[in-house]
């Protein structure tokens, strides 16, 4: 599990490294943006080498767990908190982790809520964990609306959701450090939505959503928002966004979210097949 | 793309030559100071001696330091924090400690653009996350202050850096390139 945090910590996922170098070919040579991407690019593999985190801010850590029935989530619970805790002696995790009510940082990342746990049962005798590490910069420009939003003239349908979403878009400029990844799910309540959208950063960047108007959504999200300029840091450029994946749930008919969370381009993600004795037993990105 | 070799002293009219998009790397002694610092400046705090802003350069970051076997400090980590939480204050320290440029991520506002225009400063945006290519630029960590009062990751620190990358978003004439690419951005939404 150790290995886990160091891997998700120190080395980006190919999926996004390849999205990342792809897009440096895209940006005009000699600009600022291409320069910024090199940068980008020299950081994530001396982080590898060095097997130092990709970025300082190792971000609120959060475990995704896909458990057979009958495996015991509390020992789960206990193993993987012993992890963080070694993990952040080791440097792989900054003390990074303060109780709210006090402003006490103790140093070892483990407290209440956190790490956060998402399990979920399955029927195959696998367990899969997914760690993401979410920075809090990414995390501050992420958004929900409820439509109807007279200002953006967003109403209850998709087009409404694409107008809302570029919002967030234009909102967070380059201060989620783009160029970012969205996350965001359509309808439920507040507090899935948010869940969800941030279950759509557990997709591979390359994937396509097996929804045939989400894929299309998509596709238009990320075509429209890297022609706004915005580019790496926001300093301009073709590349704003890396990734745009979307998800649904139902929702009431009183109400409408759409909601977005921002990943970093230090989108740090990675998972693991573990046996039942919890060994890795192979990769998942 | 050929970067412009800012280095020290940071004279006036070194950083006054500077024009929002301009790429620069920065050669010298640079300071930290993040929000404990700059709370502190605003109450009237007192800097030690060594730490001398005149002419110089503040980083809002908060680096990982270690100490190597003979106890000097080695900066491990080193990438900008979030500027915009010191909007209320940076105008002042600006005006009162005579910066002339300020590093950090994300951009400022018009209190701290129009100090920069009064006073003759800059705001450099350093590379957000590049923490590690951003820390090679580190030839020495060379002094540590306040690191009582602060703890770690606020406390002041000394480095000298070598071609220590940035992009210059606000300059001492009055532009942000963060108002312009906003603007443009908007106006591409709506085509
Ligand atoms: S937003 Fe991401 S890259 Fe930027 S400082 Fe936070 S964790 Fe690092």
């Amino acid at each position: 599990m150790v290995e886990l945090i160091r891997r998700t910590s120190a080395e980006l996922p190919d999926d996004v490294h390849r999205a990342i170098l792809s897009s440096l070919e895209n940006e005009r040579k000699g600009e600022i943006a291409e320069a910024t991407l090199k940068i980008i690019d020299k950081n994530i593999a001396i982080a590898k080498n060095k097997s130092q985190p990709i970025c300082q801010d190792t971000g609120s850590v959060l475990f995704y767990v896909d458990c057979p029935v009958g495996m015991d989530q509390i020992a789960f619970e206990e193993v993987a908190k012993g992890a963080v805790i070694e993990a952040t002696k080791k440097g792989y995790l900054r003390q990074n982790s303060v109780d709210t009510l006090t402003g006490v940082n103790d140093g070892t990342n483990v407290g209440r809520g956190a790490p956060a746990f998402h399990f979920h049962q399955t029927r195959s005798n696998e367990i899969q964990v997914r760690l993401v590490l979410k920075g809090g910069g990414c995390e501050n420009v992420g958004a929900q609306y409820a439509l109807p939003n007279t200002k953006l003239k967003a109403n209850r349908d998709l087009e409404g959701c694409k107008k809302v979403i570029l919002d967030a878009v234009i909102q967070a400029q380059g201060k989620g450090c783009g160029p970012g990844v969205l996350g965001i799910c359509i309808g439920g309540d507040r507090a899935t939505g948010y869940e969800y959208s941030k279950h759509q950063l557990l997709r591979k960047l390359d994937d396509t959503n097996p929804v045939p108007e989400l894929a299309a959504m998509e596709k238009e999200i990320m075509d429209k928002a890297n022609t706004l300029g915005i580019g790496p840091m926001g300093f301009g450029g073709k590349t704003t966004l890396l990734g745009v994946k979307i998800g649904c749930a139902n929702r009431v008919p009183a109400s409408y979210f759409v909601s977005i969370s921002y990943m970093c381009w230090a989108y740090r993600r990675h998972g693991a097949v573990l046996s039942p004795e919890g060994s890795i037993e192979s990769w998942l990105y | 793309m050929n970067a412009i070799q800012l280095e020290a002293p940071f004279t006036e009219e070194k950083i006054r030559n500077l024009k929002v998009g301009d790429s620069v790397e920065i050669t010298g002694v640079i300071f930290t100071g993040r929000d404990a610092v700059h709370k502190y400046l605003h109450e009237g705090g007192k800097l030690p001696d060594e730490v001398n802003l005149k002419d110089g350069i503040l980083y809002h970051c908060g680096p990982v330091v270690i100490e190597d076997e003979n106890g000097a400090w080695k900066t491990v980590a080193a990438g900008p924090t979030t500027s915009i939480r010191e909007e209320p204050y940076q105008w002042q320290v600006i005006r009162d400690y005579g910066i002339r440029g300020v590093i950090g991520k994300g951009g400022m506002g018009p209190k701290t653009l129009e100090a920069c225009k009064e006073h003759g400063c800059v705001y450099l945006h350093a590379v957000g996350g590049a923490a590690q290519v951003l820390a090679e630029c580190i030839e020495e960590t060379s002094g540590v202050y306040m690191m009582e009062e602060f703890g770690s990751p606020e406390a002041i620190w000394e480095f000298k850096v070598v071609k220590f990358p940035a992009v210059v978003t606000m300059d001492s004439h009055g532009e942000s390139l963060h108002e312009k690419i906003f603007a443009d951005s908007v106006a591409a939404l709506q085509q």
